[in-house]
């Protein structure tokens, strides 16, 4: 079976929490916590690696009001907040995020167009600080560079439409 | 031994092993006690409430499916309290549950309706909050309706744990859990190898299997259609308990005739191509054994579900799967080749139904090309046992009254070892019998072969034909599959000698005796009756061993030339592809 990149990112959270028990509500909510949401490819790639039924895994994500299975924004903007974004201005680029956004961390924009939310080490401490759109990985992250992608669709950087 | 317990139910007396429950012990005392979610052939989830009973000294009611018998326990099964509970248990359903039974596909026939019916309702007190839910009729083969589920519980035990496909589960909690499939997606898209089990064991009409009738109506109605029909062999022994006759009574020549008096043109039976199947399986067999270095064990394909469990869970098992058709397969290939040949018939104008114990049987007809082998599908439509029985209804057919009638014998001659293939074991007998002849030259002294019979979800064996031994596995209910898969992976890997040579695999347990297609009720009783009838028929018959069949014989000399010869491979073999996509 070919890895599709949701595998490889799946594979971190399946790794940790694999025959512990109790553990595929944490992995579940490694999962939220990755994408702000559980995506459906990425529920089956853990079912797959954790050896669980994907119907096991829908039931408990179902019964917990917790989980979300939506994307809660058309982008979902995550600030990572491990150590070493942390130490690189993780906060400053959250701050800014925030700010443009006009929302808090685990928020959403009144349009559903953004998501914002912080998570934890996305392993990538090489490039950090880190900053994911969706599926999309920004690296070494600066004011400047993170700016285009807070805008509204079709809105150029100059805010002219 | 253990000392068994004594206990009194309704004041009278019972003694029973430790564990038993109330509901099992009231039984031995005859005494009735309601329940809904419980079923004979699963766990106790102790869902609904319906069998509560009342133990002195004791202020709560409990459940008789779930609560053992205690030493001294006096217990009451009725009073008016415990009935007006059992009511209110109901009522509290019916306030959830689409008032539709006039339209239902469990009308008369509906766990639910008989209690209502059976504690006289006639208003329901609670406000109606029937949920709004899609149906799922992705599969064409059995339809979800998730707003008249009870979330009694059994379809997903049978669907986790008897059959490991784990295609559907409930979703969410409290008053809003739904039956589902799997990740809250379509059936057909979830790994359902639509086996049917769970529409067998629903108590209401959330899960009934898909309804072709009409298309048959209308197809018997067009003068132009020549319309033929062919009998599977489990639907002979159970189409009976529709009409009122003892289980496992074989009625063969009375749905020939009815059939016929519906307006089949023709009227073949899938013994004839289980006849057949058997006469090119026994010969891969026997080539894969004789010859060095072939693929073993061999592993038989005549379950739909099974292949698409397979495909979708075990396609490493692919190289040991018979390239043989089903039974009815091989009947609707030759329907519309040789059959309409020999009678001067448009193969265009040649409509099959075939009549089967099975919901999957819908699917396997369109499961590939190599399905429409004729030129044409072959069997342009299946239907399920319950779908025949209610059709001889709405013709108004005296169903018991019917003289028996003969089959078309060029596809409808069969031997005793075409009709075991409806139940487990079966498969394997008659391949046996078949494979003696053509490893010795003749039949076997006896043709029974006792170790592939009865309800053991695994059973092994071997037998000695000519010198050699041949070992075999025979599994029902796809749970049990695992098992003999593993045992097979295990003497691969370590490069040993393969446990078996052959293996029989039916996804049902009981095999197509408990069909999902087959009338309700289903419990091991009941499969052991069915498949009691099917060996009668074998015993009853005048050949026993496939080879033997006249018409078989006929149709290689006319027609195909000789057992996996090019005919053969074109009309009875085909071929099976990973589907790695479906994942449980
Ligand atoms: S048809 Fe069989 S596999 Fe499909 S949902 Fe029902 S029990 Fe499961
Ligand atoms: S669909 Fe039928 S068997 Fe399944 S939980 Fe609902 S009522 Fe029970
Ligand atoms: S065991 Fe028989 S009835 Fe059940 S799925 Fe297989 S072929 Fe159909
Ligand atoms: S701390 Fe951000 S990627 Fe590791
Ligand atoms: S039958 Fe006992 S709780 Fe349902």
């Amino acid at each position: 079976m070919t890895l599709t990149k949701t595998d490889e990112d799946v594979a971190a959270i399946a790794k940790r929490w694999k025959n512990k028990r109790g553990s595929l509500i944490m992995a579940l909510h490694g999962l939220q916590d990755r994408y702000g949401y559980v995506p459906r490819e990425a529920a089956m790639s853990l079912g797959e690696q954790m050896d669980v039924p994907l119907a096991r895994i829908y039931e408990v994500l179902t019964f917990y009001n917790y989980f979300r299975l939506k994307s809660p924004g058309k982008k979902v903007v995550s600030v990572c907040m491990g150590t070493a974004c942390y130490l690189k201005g993780a906060p400053k680029l959250l701050d800014q995020a925030s700010e443009e956004l006009g929302i808090r961390p685990g928020e959403t924009t009144a349009d559903g167009e953004f998501h914002l939310q912080v998570v934890r080490c996305v392993g990538c401490c090489g490039l950090a600080p880190v900053v994911t759109v969706n599926e999309k990985l920004l690296a070494k992250v600066t004011g400047e560079s993170l700016e285009p992608h807070l805008l509204q669709p079709g809105a150029t950087e100059d805010g002219k439409a | 031994m253990t000392d068994m317990i004594q206990a009194t139910i309704n004041g009278l007396p019972v003694e029973v092993a430790p564990g038993v429950t109330i509901l099992d012990a009231a039984r031995q005392v005859s005494v009735h006690i309601p329940t809904l979610c419980k079923h004979p052939d699963l766990d106790a989830t102790a869902a609904c409430g319906m069998c509560i009973v009342r133990v002195a000294g004791s202020s709560k009611m409990l459940r008789a499916c779930c609560t053992p018998v205690e030493q001294e326990m006096e217990i009451t099964t009725e009073d008016p309290e415990i009935i007006q509970v059992r009511r209110t248990v109901i009522e509290m359903i019916l306030s959830k549950h689409p008032n539709e039974c006039l339209t239902c596909g469990r009308n008369q026939n509906c766990e639910l309706q008989t209690l209502a019916a059976d504690f006289g309702l006639r208003e329901i007190c609670l406000d109606s909050v029937v949920p709004d839910l899609p149906l799922d009729a992705t599969t064409k083969a059995i339809v979800l309706d998730p707003r008249k589920c009870i979330t009694c519980g059994r379809c997903i035990q049978v669907c986790q744990q008897i059959q490991n496909v784990w295609a559907l589960s409930f979703l969410q909690r409290g008053f809003d859990t739904r039956i589902a499939a799997a990740g809250d997606i379509n059936l057909a898209d979830s790994p359902c190898v639509r086996c049917g089990q769970c529409s067998a064991h629903c108590p209401t009409g959330a899960i009934v299997e898909y309804d072709n009738t009409q298309e048959v109506w209308d197809n018997l109605l067009d003068p132009d259609v020549y319309c033929v029909a062919q009998l599977a062999p489990a639907v002979r022994v159970a189409i009976g308990e529709a009409f009122g006759f003892p289980i496992g009574t074989n009625l063969t020549g009375k749905t020939y005739a009815a059939l016929r008096r519906m307006g089949f043109d023709a009227v073949f039976d899938t013994n004839f191509g289980a006849d057949l199947t058997i006469m090119e399986e026994a010969h891969e067999f026997v080539k894969r054994f004789t010859t060095e270095g072939s693929v073993l064990p061999l592993i038989t394909t005549c379950c739909p579900s099974w292949v698409d469990f397979m495909e979708k869970f075990h396609d490493d098992m692919i190289p040991h799967f018979s390239s043989c058709k089903s039974p009815q397969a091989m009947v609707g290939a030759l329907a519309k080749t040789y059959y309409a040949e020999k009678m001067g018939l448009d193969p265009a104008k040649v409509y099959v139904v075939s009549v089967m114990p099975c919901t999957a049987k819908k699917f396997e007809i369109i499961r590939s090309k190599e399905m429409a082998s004729s030129g044409f599908w072959d069997v342009d439509v299946s239907l399920t046992t319950r779908e025949l029985a209610r059709m001889i209804k709405q013709s108004g057919i005296n169903f018991p009254a019917v003289k028996e009638e003969q089959p078309d014998h060029l596809l409808g001659a069969y031997t005793g070892a075409g009709t075991i293939f409806g139940t487990t074991g079966g498969v394997m007998e008659a391949a046996l019998r078949t494979s003696y002849f053509l490893l010795t030259g003749e039949n076997p002294a006896r043709v029974e072969f006792q170790k592939t019979r009865g309800l053991d979800g695994v059973k092994e064996g071997s037998t000695v034909i000519a010198g050699h031994e041949i070992r075999f596995a025979v599994a029902h209910g796809l749970g049990n599959v695992e098992t003999v898969l593993r045992r097979v992976r295990e003497a691969r890997d370590a490069g040993t000698e393969p446990p078996y040579h052959f293996i029989e695999v039916m996804a049902c347990p009981g095999g197509c005796v408990g069909g999902g297609g087959q009338p309700y009720g289903v419990t091991d009783k009941l499969r052991a009756k069915r498949a009691a009838g099917l060996y009668q028929d074998d015993q009853a018959g005048l050949w026993r061993c496939a080879h033997e069949n006249p018409y078989v014989q006929k149709l290689y000399e006319d027609f195909l030339g000789e057992p996996l010869g090019e005919k053969s491979e074109q009309l009875l073999h085909t071929s099976y592809h990973s589907r790695p996509e479906y994942r449980r």
